[in-house]
């Protein structure tokens, strides 16, 4: 497989249907949509058909604050996807959003080793591709 | 105890990585069968039920090789590396439901000389756990693959609990100085220190290259029967007291658990414990499904050998060593036998409780636990008795 290790790969991309289309033109807009319960008002991620809490197939998009903090991470030192070849050292965060729900992403500036947990931050957006715009953090005030 | 059934025969093929097995992963796995066929006293032709690891092959094509000409029950456990020990029950189930006498479980590929593991790039949805949840909400941000996962928990539970990069490397130290002992272990003749762990690179931070399973060519299989069956059948009966798998909430999606360390084996373990009749404390030894290090760990916690967060003084007060109060992995496990994908541990487990297990064979051990981990952290148990 290492011959395949070329940096021309591109990096994968969501495919941009159902509910997956409506939170990517979201972030196209500067929105961080997420689903809303109108059963219970609990806010989630993935989107999902129904609530699984309470049972309500009502919701509605909601834009988070996009504030959050650093919940966990793992710095990728060596690619295991050959589009990620020249991106390594890469942190993949998990980002626990003010109104609870959680989302992997980068925090674009602090290093991998400068990562904290507990670390606000805050979402910025940026265009992956004509059709993608991929949500992104950075570092916030306490 | 329920000792309806039974695990009667076991077989493997060698482990190897250089220069590759030379033979198809179809090919690989019929030869194990058919040393656990042979080893439990059976003619393959008696073989009515099979239930192949997932993706790995059709029962079809196990039947037409072996001359199965009576296959009746055909299933396969859709739970990745928990597969094995989950399908150890359903096996069971179905031999007291009638539904077959003679269950085959194969489990066998070329995962150093074919595709590996690592490398998986495909953006088919349907070929990573997660399907289009992964593809649409992991891989755009690099996070393609089973140590950047797990590595994601590893972190967390260093920050709740304390837990160490030196406990970590306690695990793969212990399972490396297993494999000493077994002449079928790739990693016989390389030890390893802790201090050769430390100094290994990082893959997925914490995550260093010796905290990961090692990839291999290989196969391995068992054949469950009823107890009554097996009276009449050359194999050594293994009975099986009881397996159970649960999946962790939500299955398909790592990041917004609860709870993050609820996987599905918090659930599995209780309920096989609770049906065999025995609990954690009687366990001789368990095999740990060890894809990773703290895989490992979070196993031990979740069955219940040590509380939560407890795991790294666990392994650190040297409980999981072939001497320990807990020997865990005597074959030196994924981590330094071989990925034989988990139905190594069952082997393994069978040989502890024939006493057939060599160099390493524990002092008359009489339960054994066998666990395993799959996907986004799909979990089962078996416990197992000596006759």
């Amino acid at each position: 497989m290492s011959e395949q290790k070329k940096t021309s790969v591109p990096k994968p991309l969501p495919v941009l249907e159902g509910f997956t289309k409506a939170f990517y033109a979201g972030c196209a807009r500067g929105e961080l949509l997420f689903q809303v319960c109108g059963g219970c008002n609990r806010w989630r991620h993935v989107p999902r058909e129904l609530c699984a809490e309470c049972g309500s197939w009502e919701w509605e998009w909601k834009a988070s604050s996009g504030r959050g903090r650093v919940f966990t991470w793992t710095v990728i030192a060596r690619a295991l996807h050959p589009a990620f070849a020249d991106a390594v050292p890469l942190a993949a965060v998990v980002v626990e959003l003010e109104e609870g729900v959680r989302l992997l992403s980068h925090v674009i500036d602090c290093a991998p080793d400068a990562l904290e947990m507990e670390m606000p931050v805050e979402v910025v957006f940026e265009a992956a591709s004509d059709e993608v715009t991929l949500p992104l953090f950075r570092r916030a005030a306490v | 105890m329920s000792t309806q059934a039974c695990i009667v025969g076991i077989g493997e093929t060698a482990y190897c990585r250089k220069p590759g097995s030379g033979m198809s992963e179809l090919g690989l796995q019929l030869k194990a069968a058919t040393a656990a066929i042979a080893n439990a006293g059976l003619r393959p032709s008696e073989i009515d039920g099979i239930m192949p690891f997932p993706n790995l092959g059709r029962a079809e094509e196990f039947a037409a090789n072996l001359g199965c000409e009576n296959l009746r029950f055909a299933t396969t456990v859709h739970m990745g590396g928990a597969a094995p020990a989950a399908s150890l029950g359903v096996a069971a189930a179905a031999i007291e439901a009638g539904l077959a006498h003679h269950v085959l479980l194969p489990a066998g590929w070329n995962g150093y000389s074919g595709a590996r593991v690592r490398e998986t790039v495909s953006e088919q949805s349907d070929s990573i756990p997660g399907g289009a949840i992964a593809r649409d909400y992991y891989l755009p941000y690099g996070l393609t693959a089973p140590p950047q996962w797990y590595a994601l928990l590893a972190r967390r539970h260093m920050f709740e609990f304390g837990t160490k990069p030196e406990h970590l490397g306690q695990i793969a130290v212990t399972m490396r100085a297993h494999a000493q002992k077994n002449p079928n272990a790739v990693m016989q003749g390389r030890p390893m220190t802790l201090d050769d762990y430390l100094a290994s690179p990082m893959l997925a931070d914490p995550y260093r290259f010796f905290d990961c399973c090692i990839e291999t060519d290989g196969a391995a299989a068992v054949v469950v029967t009823s107890l009554e069956r097996a009276r009449d059948l050359e194999g050594k009966a293994v009975p099986i007291l009881a397996s159970a798998s649960g999946q962790p909430y939500p299955a398909d999606e790592i990041t917004n658990r609860r709870d993050l360390f609820r996987t599905g084996l918090t659930i599995a373990a209780p309920e096989a414990f609770g049906r065999a009749g025995v609990t954690p404390a009687d366990a001789d030894f368990a095999m740990i499904y060890d894809c990773f290090t703290f895989e490992l760990l979070q196993q031990l916690e979740e069955v219940g050998f040590c509380k939560r967060g407890e795991g790294g003084d666990f392994v650190s007060e040297g409980h999981i060593g072939i001497d320990g109060s807990l020997p865990v992995n005597t074959h030196g496990g994924l981590l330094s036998e071989a990925h034989s994908l988990g139905m190594g541990h069952i082997v393994e487990a069978v040989k502890q409780l024939r006493g057939d297990a060599g160099e390493r064979q524990l002092d008359s051990p009489s339960v054994g636990v066998v666990t395993g981990w799959g996907d986004f952290g799909d979990g089962s148990v078996a416990i197992l008795a000596r006759a």
